[in-house]
């Protein structure tokens, strides 16, 4: 299931980034991939809509907020806590 | 160039339902912002707003009247009632040809978009009520207020998002200065604060849901209001000529477009709109007391704004006080201008600068005297009020004390 949150994750990065989800690293931050704040925020609210979850994102205080968005593997590790908390 | 005065002034917002109210709240740095009373309000991640409460529409207008006017024409109508009994102005024959109205919203009938959406997608109505085109439209206010008091000249609604106001304020000083009217109603009114306008903010992410805390490193985004204000701006020598108390003279004006993003704020922008202001103005940096800030609370704005209030003033910029007061009445999106406008009136005819509430820990990107939490008693001769918009427009209005 693991993977499966990843890939799902990673595609909608991609897609935001207009890229080939194979050109998104675990290690790239979205800054990496020329996600700008309003990309950001369009990839949370796809993801929320993915996984039917409620991802807290203050775009005022992205440093503050409890989902950890400094690189791709962040945010999927934030994802699945999210998925496994709903369940 | 003729110079154009403010002969009266009027308000409904959350701070208060008339003028005194609101700057007795604004003396007093009292918070209007509170839990948010609409429907459905448990499915919303953010309940706070600057609602206005205790309003009783049934006892202002008959079911007529509610029939055609939206909440943001009502808000429009009690604050042009009060502002022109204040001017003493009625308009007829040739006054009233040269007189017209110029209101900023950004939403226009909102609530009457939002219950009559709710009646045909969600209980399924297939009929609507005969006049909801009429209610809603952006001009309905407008409209209404030149029926109501026989205004006959240029009227007209302004729509730029978060600087309606100040873009339709600035048109309506222009349009007298220029000597195409002799009078304007002028001003703003939103009233977003509905199920699917707070929703559809909601949706940015760049809401609070504690409270508005403009400049204070502690800030955490932006916190609606609604509301309107109006004023009868009037050629000076007219005013003169039929003894009308003078309550302030708008002196300068200015538009720029950041042409760049359609959410964040550019400095440069918003630096030449203030640079601008006081060049139409002919006044200089140092002639500024203070300004009514932007200040939305929001990380991105307040940062950028006093970085061009830094760049715009130079040194000068540590002398003049700078001040949100949507910390206390929220953000009146396209009427958030007007309100703005009152607090400027007040310092200029009564040396009181209203405050920054909510200000808990200064951040050094906000370094400025941002009177904050308390008002201050201040002698100041002039002052500029600060608009900018989505979508990179920028309005800054500057005004002048008239002894």
């Amino acid at each position: 299931m693991a993977d499966s949150v990843q890939d799902r994750v990673i595609a909608i990065i991609a897609e935001q980034a207009v890229l080939e989800p194979g050109d998104v690293a675990m290690d790239n931050s979205l800054e990496d991939l020329g996600i700008d704040s309003l990309g950001l925020v369009e990839s949370i609210f796809a993801i929320e809509e993915a996984f039917d979850i409620q991802v807290p994102f203050n775009a005022n205080e992205p440093e503050q907020s409890a989902f950890d968005i400094s690189s791709v593997a962040a945010i999927v590790k934030a994802v699945e806590g999210l998925v496994a908390d709903q369940k | 160039m003729r110079r154009v005065v403010i002969t009266g002034q009027g308000t409904i917002n959350a701070l208060g339902q008339d003028v005194a109210t609101t700057l007795d709240a604004m003396r007093d740095g009292r918070c209007g912002i509170a839990e948010l009373e609409l429907r459905d309000v448990d499915r919303l991640s953010v309940k706070i707003g600057g609602q206005v409460k205790g309003y009783e529409p049934e006892a202002l207008f008959n079911r007529q009247q509610i029939a055609l006017y939206d909440r943001f024409t009502q808000f429009t109508l009690i604050a042009t009632k009060e502002a022109l009994a204040q001017s003493g102005l009625s308009f007829a024959g040739q006054l009233a040809a040269r007189s017209g109205v110029v209101f900023g919203t950004a939403g226009g009938g909102v609530n009457t978009w939002d219950e009559n959406y709710r009646s045909v997608y969600e209980e399924g109505k297939n009929r609507v009520h005969p006049f909801v085109v009429p209610k809603l439209m952006n001009n309905a206010a407008a409209s209404h207020v030149s029926m109501e008091y026989n205004l006959k000249g240029p009227s007209f609604s302004v729509a730029t998002a978060c600087a309606s106001s100040n873009h339709a304020m600035g048109q309506a000083f222009q349009m007298i200065r220029t000597g195409l009217c002799d009078a304007m109603v002028t001003g703003g009114s939103e009233a977003m604060l509905t199920f699917g306008g707070v929703k559809a903010w909601e949706g940015l992410r760049v809401m609070s849901k504690d409270a508005c805390r403009p400049f204070s490193a502690t800030r955490n985004g932006m916190v609606q209001g609604e509301g309107a204000a109006v004023f009868v701006f009037e050629e000076y020598e007219h005013a003169r000529a039929r003894g009308a108390e003078i309550l302030a003279e708008m002196v300068g004006f200015a538009m720029t477009s950041d042409a760049a993003d359609i959410v964040m704020p550019s400095k440069q922008g918003a630096a030449r709109a203030i640079s601008g202001a006081m060049r139409d103005a002919g006044l200089n940096p140092e002639d500024i007391g203070y300004i009514n800030a932007h200040g939305t609370g929001t990380a991105a704005n307040d940062k950028t704004e006093c970085a061009a209030v830094a760049d715009a003033f130079g040194h000068h910029a540590n002398d003049l006080m700078i001040s949100s007061t949507k910390s206390m009445h929220g953000h009146l999106i396209g009427g958030t201008g007007a309100v703005e406008l009152l607090a400027c009136i007040m310092a200029l005819r009564e040396g009181v600068i209203a405050p920054t509430i909510g200000y808990e820990e200064p951040d050094p990107e906000c370094a400025l005297d941002v009177v904050p939490n308390v008002a201050r008693d201040a002698k100041v001769g002039a002052v500029l009020s600060n608009a900018f918009a989505f979508g990179g427009l920028n309005a800054v209005l500057a005004l002048r004390a008239v002894a």
